[in-house]
């Protein structure tokens, strides 16, 4: 009997906790509240208080405006930050996609013990890095994601960027787990292959990405026309 | 008092057990080597031991997964996994149109979903090895392939209309305990992606090496294996968030994890 009294307590305290808060989000929601038109007879014009449209007499309907604004801020349903997989840079930093954000993102999917395309596809990133003006670099990040996270640990993905003369900021290499990969892959519509304990065949695809996470351009082929591509970057970084 | 309480609580575990662990429902796939349709380049794979769905995920499973998972409802799942005709023979959230059967096989889901749900259970999707493995076989035969009523049997399927109404369970079970690989709908599998040709079957004869570095490698070893082969073309042309009315799941588990 003893229990059911502290049962009956918990969950009276629980409810009550739960009201509490509700009650709060409620009235920041009213706050935030605003009021327009339902059939907008007068644009975008927003009131603060409920009531009816001079124009049609409608009741205003109540819009979330404030919520819309702090959508800006937000990750949105196309972006790729909603995957929560976590990766190695060339660093050795663990990093989630969505630590990238803020900058335009420019991603190829390769793998450093590649001699066919890969040193070709890396070659098409560093013609389009090269057409950046440099202070605009700042606001860009390219990366290079290995498809074969067992070879490509992040030491072989550092020597790989000396290498290759890829150690500034604006180049990050990322080394994730195999299932991370793949479905990353499958944000990006790359398809890859393992064909022996060394060699992958996989697509040619470079995707850029806004600032916000979502997909604005792909180029895929090898040593194609990439001017399409370097438009849209400077669009994004302007 | 105490007693009820814990009788209680222990019969939610057993009834959340047998209707959403589905352990029992799996039966051990002995792995071995074997030469796919499309393989690496010493063409031979190895598939390892695994447990295998009997059966493909039911609507019926399905609407469990999204009651647990808010995130996977029609309108909670956000674009960068599904499309839009994700779900879309499903009524609400919860439930799917009275029309469809809650033991047919649930269609209309994205890679990503059916990855998701697969996960929830602690298993996985079969890759396209171990699937196609598992596949080769008939009733009595572990490698049906050279025989000929096996590919009759599998064409006269894709011929067949509306499949994905039928129920699961209803076509005959092949020699490792697996019903309806064949003969209601297409399944995920884990890395779909790994099929190097496009969509387009003309545009791959001369493998366009442009878009993919190494497709060379990766020819088809049996062109008479065509239903097979049409298997990969469907795979090839997916994307992830696609979802479509004739594409299902089902779910595997390897064996190390059960033993530790």
């Amino acid at each position: 009997m003893k229990h059911i009294k502290i049962i009956s307590s918990v969950l009276v305290l629980l409810v009550l906790a739960i009201s509490c808060n509700s009650d709060k989000s409620k009235a920041s929601n009213d706050a935030l509240a605003v009021y327009q038109c339902p059939m907008l007879c007068e644009g975008a014009k927003f009131y603060d208080e409920a009531g009816s449209c001079p124009v049609c007499k409608m009741d205003l309907k109540q819009i979330e405006k404030a919520s819309k604004e702090m959508e800006t801020d937000e990750i949105s349903e196309e972006s790729i930050f909603n995957l929560m997989s976590k990766w190695h840079t060339e660093e050795g930093k663990e990093i989630q996609l969505e630590d990238l954000k803020g900058k335009t993102l420019v991603v190829v999917m390769i793998y450093t013990s590649c001699k066919a395309a890969c040193p070709r596809l890396v070659a098409d990133m560093r013609n389009i890095e090269a057409q950046i003006p440099d202070e605009k670099l700042k606001d860009l990040t390219f990366a290079l994601v290995s498809i074969d996270p067992e070879t490509d640990t992040p030491e072989r993905l550092k020597a790989f960027a000396i290498e290759n003369q890829m150690d500034d900021e604006q180049w990050t290499f990322l080394h994730g787990t195999e299932s991370g990969v793949r479905e990353f892959a499958n944000v990006l519509s790359v398809k890859y292959k393992e064909i022996s304990p060394i060699d992958f065949s996989h697509s040619n695809i470079i995707s850029v990405f806004n600032a916000k996470g979502e997909l604005k351009h792909q180029q895929e082929g090898l040593g194609v026309d990439n001017k399409e591509t370097i438009e849209t970057i400077l669009q994004l970084i302007q | 008092m105490k007693t009820k309480v814990f009788s209680l609580l222990l019969i939610c575990f057993v009834c959340q057990y047998l209707t959403y662990g589905q352990t029992e429902d799996m039966v051990l796939i002995e792995g071995s080597r074997y030469i796919p349709l499309y393989g690496r380049d010493s063409t031979v794979v190895e598939v390892n031991d695994f447990k295998m769905d009997k059966y493909p995920v039911t609507v019926e499973d399905f609407e469990l997964f999204v009651k647990e998972s808010p995130k996977w409802r029609k309108s909670n799942a956000i674009k960068l996994f599904t499309d839009k005709t994700y779900l879309s023979n499903w009524k609400n959230d919860l439930e799917s149109k009275d029309s469809v059967k809650s033991k047919s096989p649930i269609t209309y889901v994205s890679w990503f979903a059916a990855k998701a749900y697969c996960e929830c259970q602690n298993k996985r999707l079969p890759t396209v090895d171990e699937w196609e493995y598992v596949a080769m076989a008939d009733e009595t035969t572990k490698d049906a392939r050279i025989k000929p009523t096996y590919n009759e049997q599998i064409l006269s399927w894709y011929e067949a209309p509306r499949t994905n109404e039928n129920i699961i369970g209803e076509t005959p079970k092949n020699v490792w305990g697996v019903y309806d690989l064949h003969g209601l709908v297409w399944e995920w599998t884990l890395d779909f992606n790994s099929v190097l040709i496009t969509g387009e079957s003309r545009k791959d004869v001369d493998k366009d090496s442009n878009l993919f570095c190494g497709s060379a490698a990766v020819n088809a070893t049996d062109l008479m294996n065509y239903a097979a082969f049409m298997r990969y073309a469907i795979r090839g042309s997916l994307k992830a968030k696609y979802s479509m009315k004739n594409l299902g799941f089902r779910c595997v588990q390897d064996v190390k994890t059960e033993s530790e």
